[in-house]
């Protein structure tokens, strides 16, 4: 239906909304987020509990409705609508599916309402079974089926009625985790086999990084960046996104130099390097910068390195190994190194060693 | 066993030595007496203490008075049309107090719903025969609508108490989820809500009826002379020659009892 419409066409146009919870003390859940959503793509808002995601998500779906701003959906305002008037479908954290219905029943609800005719829905129904591998249970109750089952039921129960945007709800994080990383694999496949936007809200940054196309970390009700999710993890632009998702070292630097989006900075040792800079850039002086554990390799001591230090402690991770660092600036840094057969020894606790930092593996933040 | 595996099992009551004593004591002691009125119901002897052979006597001259016709009758349509009125009320409230965000003031409305439960019989019974009188010299009106009032209001709370238990255990999110599929608010409660709560609804109805049949305190003080129910006219019967007639009429009342609460405990029971 919408396969000629430009790959980036905007799905979902959240504008300045504010979402405030009155009640014995009032609670400031979204305060001024703007996004945009992209027809087709699997978009995650990923942040801690209490972080505003969730409530994000239920202003989309029409549970809430905000105190300030417009939702746009496909350019037109669904900010007031009712859930039931919205071209919009949820999966819930518990999947709240209904216990005196059977699976296809379940699936045949929203085909129901909808006022589709009784031979339509039935073929709905038996193609979403067989999308979801659901086909032999279809006439078990909900209460005869395991967690990993009700998991695909209410799956096939939003998508049966082809939604414009599919909204998930943490829906793996009741699974175990073989079963989640099954499920992350297969949702990714229904978004692409359906060609349903996708919305999915979670706080497990692994999931996020591995089925997103992008990912907007969210913060005491703030969306602080939005990008892929390897923008996200390589140049996170601010402490929190950076800290969120995966490991940092946060060194004090000194910016140096600004040009077309790229920056110069100088380090304490006096080794200068290339950096990216986040999209409004600091002005020149003292700034914090970011590097992974895993862009930075030790060396024998040397003068000429970027970074000196000694090693306080190893620990083993079986893929890896993560050497503790004290640098000459008293800061703390941590490397990681891939393990490899016969690498075992090279370095000890309490050696003098220098760390190497790989091209483009410095970020500034912005503060 | 040693002390050790002792310690390590979990406290039960079931292990206090002398417990099944007890038990057995405490159940006699509940069951014995009506055990017992049940046996004399079918004595063939006006005796309620000497035996003197099975008959089923009582129960036809129960059957065949017109007295108690005339008051079973009423009591049996007494309580339907109360447990009904009262269910109804029960039902709204359940569904205001469990459906919706907490609100203030929501433990003012428990304790008001719930306040015929705490309010001692008598005391009820003795404001409603004052404020019925009142009513009666005002409009002249003497007829069932006291009873049908009277036992509809102390009915509400034992028809709340299980609608309330079975949608409190009832998932806000199925609503949303109707409602997310395209139900409008009506079809969502026709198709969802209503079919998952008709469980308790069941009960808290048969709780009502079983309430308003056995009531004798508040039906005593609200009648209209005439207007018997079987238990006020068992309290009647007593202050005269007592048969077991008496006893035949409370073993019918007691079946009836048994067999309301065994199908409220049947639904409680089928959570799904």
């Amino acid at each position: 239906m919408n396969s000629n419409k430009p790959e980036d066409s905007v799905a979902i146009d959240v504008q300045s909304v504010t979402k405030i919870f009155k009640g014995e003390t009032e609670v400031l859940a979204l305060d001024d987020v703007s996004v945009q959503v992209r027809e087709n793509e699997f978009f995650t808002l990923l942040g801690p509990s209490g972080c505003g995601k969730t409530t994000l998500l239920r202003l989309i779906a029409g549970f809430e409705h905000p105190t300030d701003g417009r939702i746009k959906l496909h350019g037109s305002d669904i900010s007031l609508l009712p859930p039931n008037k919205r071209p919009v479908n949820t999966v819930f954290q518990n999947y709240a599916l209904f216990p005196h219905m059977t699976v296809a029943g379940n699936i045949e609800f929203g085909l129901e309402m909808m006022g589709q005719a009784k031979a339509e829905r039935s073929a709905t129904v038996d193609r979403m079974l067989a999308l979801v591998q659901m086909e032999e249970l279809k006439n078990r109750r909900i209460t005869e089926i395991s967690g990993g089952q009700q998991q695909r039921v209410a799956l096939a129960r939003a998508l049966a009625p082809h939604p414009k945007v599919l909204l998930l709800d943490e829906p793996l994080s009741a699974l175990d985790l073989k079963l989640r990383k099954e499920m992350q694999i297969e949702l990714k496949r229904l978004q692409h086999e359906t060609g349903i936007t996708f919305v999915f809200v979670t706080h497990d940054q692994e999931e996020a990084l591995t089925m997103s196309d992008r990912v907007a970390v969210m913060s005491a009700g703030k969306i602080l960046q939005v990008g892929s999710p390897r923008d996200i993890y390589d140049h996170p632009t601010d402490r929190f996104v950076a800290n969120f998702i995966g490991e940092s070292n946060f060194l004090n630097a000194e910016l140096t130099k600004v040009s077309k989006g790229k920056g110069m900075i100088k380090l304490a040792s006096g080794a200068e390097l290339d950096a990216s800079l986040p999209s409004d850039a600091p002005a020149v002086g003292p700034v914090s910068i970011l590097i992974r554990p895993e862009h930075s390799q030790l060396t024998k001591r040397s003068s000429k390195a970027p970074l000196s230090g000694s090693i306080d402690n190893i620990v083993y991770f079986g893929t890896d190994t993560h050497f503790h660092i004290t640098l000459e600036t008293s800061e703390a840094f941590t490397v990681r190194t891939q393990n490899k057969p016969g690498f075992e020894g090279a370095f000890q606790i309490g050696d003098q060693v220098s760390l190497t930092i790989e091209p483009d593996a410095v970020q500034v933040l912005k503060d | 066993m040693s002390i050790a595996s002792l310690l390590q099992r979990p406290f039960s009551v079931k292990r206090i030595p002398g417990f099944a004593t007890i038990a057995i004591i405490t159940f006699f002691c509940l069951y014995a007496p009506v055990i017992i009125l049940v046996a004399y119901s079918f004595n063939a002897g006006t005796s309620l203490a000497i035996w003197e052979g099975f008959s089923l006597v009582w129960y036809q001259q129960a059957i065949a008075n017109e007295a108690v016709q005339a008051a079973g009758l009423r009591s049996l349509a007494l309580a339907s049309i109360a447990a009904t009125i009262a269910t109804v009320a029960a039902t709204m409230a359940g569904l205001a107090t469990t459906r919706k965000r907490p609100f203030k003031g929501q433990t003012a409305v428990y304790t008001l719903i719930n306040q015929p439960l705490m309010v001692p019989e008598i005391v009820t019974a003795v404001a409603l025969l004052i404020f019925f009188a009142i009513i009666k010299v005002a409009t002249g009106y003497q007829g069932m609508g006291y009873l049908i009032v009277a036992h509809t209001a102390f009915c509400i709370p034992f028809a709340y108490l299980p609608i309330r238990a079975r949608l409190q255990g009832m998932d806000l999110s199925l609503e949303r989820a109707a409602a997310d599929l395209y139900a409008t608010p009506w079809l969502t409660f026709k198709r969802i809500t209503l079919p998952i709560m008709a469980p308790g609804i069941m009960a808290g109805f048969m709780l009502a009826f079983v309430i308003s049949l056995d009531d004798v305190v508040i039906s005593e003080f609200v009648k209209t002379p005439g207007q018997e129910t079987l238990p006020t006219y068992m309290l009647g019967q007593l202050r005269r020659v007592v048969t077991p007639e008496v006893n035949a009429i409370s073993s019918v009342l007691l079946a009836i009892s048994i067999l309301f609460v065994a199908l409220f405990f049947f639904l409680n029971s089928r959570r799904s």
